[in-house]
């Protein structure tokens, strides 16, 4: 299968230039995984990410969506091919990359302060100032007052929004989400997805996302990645042209919206059993 | 973000504090009551009798009284508590570190699992006139027995706690470039400590189990000689009373040892 960027009409760039000639911060290269010597996860998967842009990997499930996020973080070895991220090969995970987990992984034994600073724990920073800098992530994403809670203590959203100021707080480039709203409900789902436009205005950081919602990565992305099923490939690269600046609602009723997803859904259409 | 939340669970934090405290006091007059009714059982089972060798539990505890007051018992906690301690300190240190080892390496987990395996599904008490055979009748003899005892569900415990470690915990720590030392100290040992401390809870009291196996089996000392000696003189409030005494003292021990747990390594479970 052939990558193919697909050029829409452009009414409103919000980052004010073309994606495709926006740098890389992160390429992959001849990427290809096989479990256990039998399931063929990712085959030959070569991608460049634009540095300022969220690219969304979308694909059905099985694809190996997950497991090239992985593979971007560091977690886990391919079996051939390379990561570079800024040009340099990495083989583990590095301090300009930051993971959002699908299941949050916040150590149940610390309060929120604790969980989000805990990278700059990591790597040794004074207690007083990484408390700091973690105090102004939580405001920043909305939980201010719960600075002293445990994570059993708030609610799938609460906690996954800890996840996210945690890799806030390490300043990292590029920040890796594997499915983050999946295990959330569908009011959260749809106000965090909010929340994450507004947050892209004030943190200038590249977005890696993993995602099986079709909408959400229309409602979210610069760029779209269609992964074919297993071995995933990359099947097609859309880069939707929606103009973000109107309210939620209207950028779910927007033309090229609702035509983006249902350009998307016949392409993966084929896929699906 | 300008999310501020209103969220149902916020308002429900905001009103727990006091909600809480109200239900911690009923639970404290619920379990004074179980224990209120134990005794009145206990005491009327006594007065029925159902047997001429059951004191009433007013019997018992002014046995009790007296065996305070005369210093017998003190002098049998002494004697008892000197190989018990030893034992489970020796225990605890030995087997979490064991376990905690065999749950990080492959190596010594093969070389591990299959000797505390067996032990633990050794019946120990047959294993004890064999020890008094070797190691005679003294201090390491007891406290021998007390390790057998503690020691295997010490270290299967911190051993099944270590493997089963959430996963995703790991990958968190190596992500935010945690070293395999702060790994194991920031992230194994604290999610594996529930578990480990339900294998010190359970080793504690295998551990007493020990202690009193020995003292009756091997020489009658302490709370042992205090129980074989008052019903060999059919002084059996006196016998109730010390082995009523000897499994208080063992809960509270428990009871310590959850405090522990709570007060300096989960703290959250306080408030579960």
């Amino acid at each position: 299968m052939v990558a193919v960027t697909r050029k829409f009409p452009r009414p409103a760039d919000p980052h004010g230039a073309d994606m495709t000639s926006l740098e890389s911060i992160i390429s992959v290269r001849g990427i290809s995984k096989v479990y256990s010597g039998q399931v063929h996860a990712l085959q030959d998967v070569d991608l460049d990410f634009p540095a300022g842009a969220l690219t969304t990997l979308l694909g059905p499930s099985g694809c190996g969506k997950t497991t090239l996020l992985k593979i971007i973080a560091g977690l886990m070895a391919p079996n051939t091919g390379d990561v570079l991220v800024k040009g340099r090969k990495v083989t583990g995970p590095g301090p300009e990359r930051a993971f959002v987990f699908q299941d949050f992984a916040l150590m149940p034994w610390a309060t929120v302060v604790r969980n989000v600073a805990f990278g700059l724990e990591l790597r040794g920073m004074a207690e007083a100032k990484r408390h700091e800098i973690a105090r102004r992530y939580i405001e920043q994403v909305g939980l201010a007052g719960f600075e002293e809670k445990y994570p059993h203590e708030l609610s799938g959203g609460m906690r996954q929004r800890v996840g996210l100021a945690r890799a806030l707080a390490v300043d990292a480039d590029v920040l890796l989400l594997d499915e983050p709203f999946s295990a959330v409900d569908e009011q959260t789902r749809r106000k965090f997805q909010e929340d994450l436009l507004r947050l892209r205005e004030i943190e200038r950081k590249t977005f890696i996302f993993v995602t099986h919602s079709i909408e959400e990565a229309v409602y979210l992305s610069d760029r779209i990645v269609l992964l074919s099923r297993r071995p995933g490939r990359v099947s097609q690269i859309i880069a939707p042209q929606i103009d973000r600046s109107g309210s939620p609602d209207e950028i779910r009723r927007d033309r090229a919206y609702l035509d983006t997803v249902e350009e998307i859904w016949q392409s993966l259409r084929q896929f699906v059993d | 973000m300008d999310a501020r939340l209103e969220d149902p669970i916020a308002a429900q934090i905001a009103a727990e504090p006091g909600e809480q405290a109200r239900s911690r006091r009923q639970m404290v007059w619920w379990r004074l009551a179980s224990i209120a009714l134990f005794c009145l059982a206990w005491e009327i089972a006594g007065r029925v009798p159902i047997n001429l060798a059951f004191p009433t539990f007013s019997a018992t505890v002014a046995a009790f009284a007296e065996m305070i007051a005369d210093g017998s018992m003190l002098k049998a906690y002494l004697l008892t508590l000197q190989p018990l301690i030893i034992g489970l300190i020796v225990s605890a240190l030995v087997g979490v570190s064991v376990g905690v080892a065999m749950g990080l390496r492959k190596s010594v987990e093969w070389i591990g699992a299959p000797i505390f395996i067996v032990l633990q599904a050794a019946p120990v008490a047959a294993v004890i006139p064999m020890v008094t055979f070797v190691y005679g009748i003294g201090l390491t003899a007891k406290v021998i027995s007390v390790c057998l005892l503690a020691l295997p569900v010490i270290v299967l415990n911190s051993y099944k706690a270590v493997a089963n470690v959430n996963p995703s915990l790991i990958n968190m720590c190596r992500s935010f470039l945690g070293s395999r030392l702060q790994q194991i100290v920031k992230i194994i040992l604290p999610d594996a400590s529930p578990v480990i401390f339900a294998g010190l809870r359970l080793g504690i009291s295998a551990g007493f189990i020990g202690i009193i196996l020995a003292e009756l089996l091997i020489t009658p000392t302490g709370i042992g000689d205090l129980i074989t000696y008052h019903r060999a003189v059919a002084n059996y409030a006196h016998m109730y009373a010390a082995i009523a005494s000897i499994i208080v003292f063992s809960a509270a021990a428990l009871s310590l040892l959850q405090w522990v747990e709570e007060k300096w390594i989960r703290p959250e479970k306080k408030r579960s």
